[in-house]
């Protein structure tokens, strides 16, 4: 625990309080406080390390910060900050689950929160209960001081958190999920309702929900993708393959192109039958011990596949993925159920996510590792490249998926202004802090029509449903397609049109 | 009188001006604002709220005014000398929600900006019309306008586009007493006095700039940026005094040590020459011919002053690269060492070498390292001290070995400060540069804004003083006033505070031509009533507790001016909304001098206890 703190505090000490990352962090953007800035938060975060008392508003602060990682590539002094946010946003989930706060005891002693069966079925909806059910026995340890705490819409948000975590971690789930919302699209019925105020009276979440939904997806998912895909030509390299719980139900079609673009470049594809979520949900909104049991199902199914690499197509779980060794350290071994059989003993969980991690490749940085040898036709058009936060920030890579796009015959890729800014997609942040959330999709939104680009590549799934829903409620018809779509498209020789440009 | 307000009797009233979410009260949150980024001193704020607007800046203000409570503004908090640094008792009022830029005229090159845009995001705005904001201080990214303004920042390029001070024509600010006016006309070409030069440097002292007019620059149609690496500083240094020599004015020349190099290696891999134990950076812009010439010369000068290795960008991203390291040297010297001082002096270029000299030999004595990163063509050092704060014994020394550096600076005829300001951390540097006399006339300029010591007290002056206060032991009147050549001078204090509604509880006065006072400037002229007025604010009213008037002071009267400024001054004015234009200014100040004398006010101002 202290060893921990140590940790921390030795982070935070490299801050110079230089304020080189404000301009990058899209909350200072929305609101100039400093509280709403990395320096700010960092300042925060040290105050409680210090011993002082999390309170409702600095919580909401850590609430608001779309763990974008902006600020790690602006920072010249090489500030960890994922990791003060990290433990920040443990600090404010136990807090409102009246659980201890640093210093305060070991945080690992309250009940295994969500410790229901990870193997889906529609449980999820006790979930929901759980957690609201117990913070309406516990205490608000503060009441906001600015405007005072409104408690009820604390539980409610409680309760959209509680809902999510139930659902979105779990494929099964959140594809039961979207049948009733593709049948509102049908009908014409979200459109009105998310034009009315209804949804968002209810919950902002729904709200967000709503509008967020994607139609769907153009290519029919072509049911369940094989468990080995073979190589075309010589056999470069195997590799594993995450489906992903978003991508997977939303963008199917993402799911097919980058194990037919894998393929093509000669891998033998391994996809995992009944591949859980990795974890990246949890770990970026502060259930470390949620994220930490999908990260240890991932990391034994993955070593069970016996593959060269990993590969992600889903920015946030890949630099979740990467993250999994720390994530694990922080937290005791659990009994070795999951040990796999003839592993030994003595092979800690930590050591085996550092295996795991070093093996794990986002997609565009895996092709660019191993260049091309199919291949590429023309595709003419004018596309614009949207960095996922998860992959320009978390993960640096910036420069393979633009070589990779540049290679492509015709096709022209334009930047973004301001191209480094979140779209305000954040994993399940656009569900729990909607209105910052579409003022960032609408700055986005405006970035991308200003470029005059008939599609935007984006290289996660969730920055592609904010952008598309954002350009969708203004009537425009951009395309938003993954990397791996448009490699697809140009390695089979498609015409643009088949990527949804109009 | 009005009620005696607490601190905390301050926050509805602000939450009426500025709304309750822009006032911070959180003890966390407040405590985010402690430091700007000198990061040693500090002290939490009482309150801390972020207006939207010049008129509610100027409501606050007048607020603090009128309760006594002493206020600070804060931009961006990049400072370097504690210039933000918050008082225990007072409100921090944060620009950083101010920050439109108002205006971008591509024909009279200027823009009007609100104090909370960034320096950067102005040049990006007038990048479109071939033009820029030229001060370029390292923290452009994020530092404030407004913040530039108060501590007239400069860059790597000051050498030759030079300061803040060069380049703003126009400032609309809220005087201490809480009134929104204008200093300048916007052209740059100002009768009588430059009030706007007097406002730039001053460090949040003589109010709030609210709005600030900026001269932009067409950008040079040739930039070719040059580094050369050098064995030694003495070689690299040799360099400078080459160019300069052959009359050549470089955009910049900056140099960098093998310590600052290593620092900035680690942060941005700016790939510099290995093993160099110097590099210098020489940019050259302006005319295509020109810097071509001069490029072939100074390459030349480079080569003969023993640089090992010379590399040469002409287009934007190699030129980028070269710069990283240097602009990110400051912070990046956080990955070499846990704390550092960024230390701030100014020598003649002719002494550089000498001071460099010096500084090693004190770092060395001292056990304690110093990186080096400077503007050498006007010989603008910014030492390092590297220092491990776990150690107070090692902070001590740091501190000592920092203030030995500004001594050298002064021993060698030059300044304690360059672009970085005096503030708090300085203060105590300022007598030995100046005799008692220089501050006290200092004094008497910032009485004149601030008579009664709220707006950021503490700062730039050694001891803090009460306006009217004896200024030592053994002092009487001021030389300037018992020769008769400054005499009292009430106007900034007494006029009307013009608020933009009755928001504010006390009742707002708008005097003199209404339509003008309607519009949030203050007729120019508008004074001339209050000079005339009794200077019963002068003694303990403004006292908190009542002090008594001190017996020496140059008089009763609270602020002074030097003489030749007519009582009824004018304070070249144009309303506020419109962009000043020449045009409207000369209307504006043509025709205040036949503004009637105004009435007297129409209520009463609080008198202390
Ligand atoms: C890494 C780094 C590099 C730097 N490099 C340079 C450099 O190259 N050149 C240079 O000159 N400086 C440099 N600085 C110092 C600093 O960036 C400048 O002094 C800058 O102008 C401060 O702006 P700010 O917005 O952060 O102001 P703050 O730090 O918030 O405030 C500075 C002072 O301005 C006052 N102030 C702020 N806003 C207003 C306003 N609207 N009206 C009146 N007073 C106001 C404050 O009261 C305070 O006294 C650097 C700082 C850092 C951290
Ligand atoms: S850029 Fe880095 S060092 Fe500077 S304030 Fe932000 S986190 Fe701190
Ligand atoms: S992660 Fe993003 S939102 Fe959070 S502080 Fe950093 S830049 Fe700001």
């Amino acid at each position: 625990m202290s060893d921990e703190h140590d940790q921390l505090r030795s982070v935070i000490k490299d801050c110079v309080h230089c304020g080189f990352c404000l301009p990058a962090c899209p909350t200072y953007q929305l609101w100039g406080e400093e509280m709403d800035s990395p320096r700010g938060r960092i300042y925060l975060a040290n105050q409680v390390l210090d011993g002082a008392e999390l309170t409702a508003a600095a919580a909401e602060h850590f609430d608001r910060c779309l763990g974008c990682m902006a600020c790690m590539t602006a920072c010249p002094s090489g500030v960890q900050y994922d990791q003060v946010i990290e433990a920040a946003r443990v600090w404010t989930e136990e807090a409102r689950s009246g659980e201890p706060v640093p210093g305060t005891g070991p945080r690992d002693a309250g009940p295994a929160r969500g410790a229901e069966a990870e193997d889906g079925g529609l449980a999820g909806v006790d979930g929901a209960e759980g957690p609201s059910a117990r913070a309406g026995g516990t205490t608000d340890r503060s009441i906001s001081p600015k405007g005072g705490a409104d408690v009820k819409r604390r539980l409610r948000d409680r309760a959209v958190r509680a809902a999510i975590f139930s659902v979105f971690p779990y494929p099964r789930r959140l594809r039961a999920l979207t049948g009733p919302l593709r049948a509102a699209q049908r009908t014409g019925l979200d459109r009105r309702l998310a034009r009315g105020t209804l949804p968002d009276r209810v919950s902002p979440a729904l709200g967000a929900a709503l509008r967020l939904a994607p139609p769907r997806p153009r290519e029919a998912a072509r049911g369940v993708l094989p468990e080995r895909v073979a190589a075309r030509g010589p056999r470069r390299a195997v590799v594993g393959m995450l489906t992903g719980c978003v991508q997977s139900v939303f963008f199917p079609q993402v799911n097919a192109a980058t194990a037919r673009v894998l393929a093509a470049e000669g891998c033998d594809v391994i996809i995992p039958r009944g591949q859980g979520c990795c974890g990246a949900l949890s770990l970026h909104s502060g259930r470390a011990e949620e994220a930490a049991r999908f990260a240890r199902r991932t990391i034994a199914q993955f070593e069970r596949a016996g593959v060269d690499a990993v590969v992600v197509n889903s920015a946030g779980c890949g630099s979740a993925m990467k993250e999994y060794e720390r994530l694990l350290a922080g937290l005791p071994e659990p009994d070795p159920t999951f040990a796999l059989a003839g592993q030994e003993e003595s092979v800690s969980w930590v050591a085996r996510a550092g295996a795991l991690s070093g093996k794990v490749r986002d997609l565009a940085e895996f092709l660019a590792e191993l260049g091309p040898a199919a291949p590429r036709h023309p595709l003419p058009v004018t596309a614009a490249y949207h960095d996922a936060c998860h992959l320009a920030h978390a993960q640096r890579i910036t420069r393979q998926p633009r070589e990779l796009l540049s290679a492509i015959p015709s096709l022209r890729v334009v930047e973004l202004p301001d191209a480094g800014m979140c779209c305000g997609s954040a994993g399940v942040y656009n569900l729990l802090q909607p209105g910052a959330a579409r003022e960032l999709g609408r700055r986005k939104a405006d970035a991308v029509l200003a470029t005059g680009a008939r599609l935007v590549i984006s290289a996660n799934p969730g920055c592609t449903l904010q952008i598309t829903a954002e350009l969708g409620r203004r009537g425009e018809s951009i395309a938003a397609v993954h990397t791996a779509e448009i490699l697809d498209a140009s390695i089979r020789g498609l015409p643009a049109g088949s990527l949804g440009v109009r | 009188m009005t009620e005696a307000l607490t601190i905390e009797g301050l926050v509805p009233r602000l939450a009426a001006i500025a709304g309750r979410e822009n006032v911070i009260t959180d003890p966390l949150e407040l405590r985010t604002y402690e430091c700007d980024g000198l990061t040693s001193h500090r002290a939490v704020p009482a309150l801390v709220v972020l207006p939207a607007t010049a008129e509610e800046t100027a409501a606050i203000v007048a607020l603090c005014a009128a309760a006594g409570v002493p206020f600070v503004a804060r931009g961006s908090g990049t400072g370097l000398s504690g210039g933000a640094l918050p008082r225990e008792d007072g409100v921090l009022i944060v620009m950083s929600r101010m920050r439109r830029i108002i205006e971008i005229d591509p024909v009279s090159r200027r823009a009007v900006v609100e104090p909370g845009v960034t320096n950067l995001s102005v040049s990006k705005a007038a990048a479109p019309y071939g033009l820029f904001y030229a001060p370029d201080p390292s923290s452009q990214v994020i530092c404030s306008v407004g913040g530039n303004v108060a501590e007239n920042s400069g860059g790597a390029h000051c050498l030759k586009h030079g300061f803040t001070v060069h380049h703003v024509t126009g400032l609309e600010i809220v005087t201490p007493s809480g009134e929104l006016t204008w200093l300048g006309d916007g052209t740059g070409v100002v009768s009588g006095y430059d009030l706007v030069g007097a406002f730039i440097g001053s460090e949040g002292t003589l109010g709030i700039a609210t709005k600030i007019v900026v001269k932009l620059t067409p950008l040079p149609e040739a930039v070719h940026t040059l580094l050369a690496a050098y064995p030694t500083m003495a070689a690299g240094g040799a360099a400078v005094s080459g160019i300069i020599a052959a009359g050549i004015v470089p955009a910049a020349i900056e140099m960098m040590d093998a310590l600052s190099i290593e620092a900035a290696e680690a942060a941005v891999a700016c790939g510099y020459p290995e093993g160099a134990g110097a590099v210098l950076i020489v940019e050259l812009d302006g005319p295509a011919s020109e810097v071509e010439a001069e490029v072939g010369c100074v390459r030349s000068l480079c080569m003969k002053a023993g640089a090992t290795e010379i590399r040469a960008a002409d287009d934007a991203a190699r030129r980028a690269a070269i710069w990283a390291g240097r602009k990110s040297a400051f912070a990046a010297v956080g990955r070499i060492s846990p704390s550092f001082i960024v230390q701030d002096g100014v020598v003649p270029r002719t002494a550089l070498g000498a001071v460099l000299g010096r500084i090693a030999s004190l770092s060395a004595d001292a056990g304690i390292r110093v990186a080096n990163v400077f503007h050498a063509g006007d010989g603008n050092l910014h030492p390092l001290v590297l220092y491990d704060d776990g150690s107070s014994a090692e902070a001590e020394a740091a501190e000592v070995l920092s203030g030995a550096i500004l001594d050298t600076c002064i021993e060698y005829g030059g300044s304690i400060t360059g672009e970085h300001g005096v503030g708090v951390d300085k203060s105590r540097y300022m007598p030995k540069m100046f005799d008692a006399d220089d501050l006290d006339t200092m004094q008497l300029v910032r009485c004149a804004f601030d008579p009664a010591s709220l707006c950021n007290p503490g700062k730039v002056f050694p001891t803090p003083r009460l306006c009217g206060e004896v200024p030592g032991a053994r002092r009487g009147t001021h030389p300037a006033v018992a020769a008769g050549q400054a005499e009292l001078f009430l106007w900034f204090t007494e006029r009307a505070v013009v608020l933009p509604s009755a928001r504010l509880a006390r009742p707002c006065a708008l005097r003199g031509a209404s339509s003008l006072g309607a519009r949030g400037a203050s007729p120019p002229g508008a004074g001339g009533a209050s000079a005339a007025r009794p200077s019963r604010r002068a003694s303990a009213a403004r006292r908190p507790g009542g002090v008594p008037p001190a017996r020496h002071v140059y008089g009763t009267c609270a602020a002074r001016h030097v003489r030749g400024a007519s009582p009824t001054r004018r304070v070249p004015s144009f309303p506020r909304r419109t962009s000043p234009s020449a045009h409207h200014t000369y209307q504006a100040t043509h025709s205040s001098r036949r503004t009637p004398p105004s009435p007297p006010h129409p209520y009463q101002w609080p008198q202390g206890p």
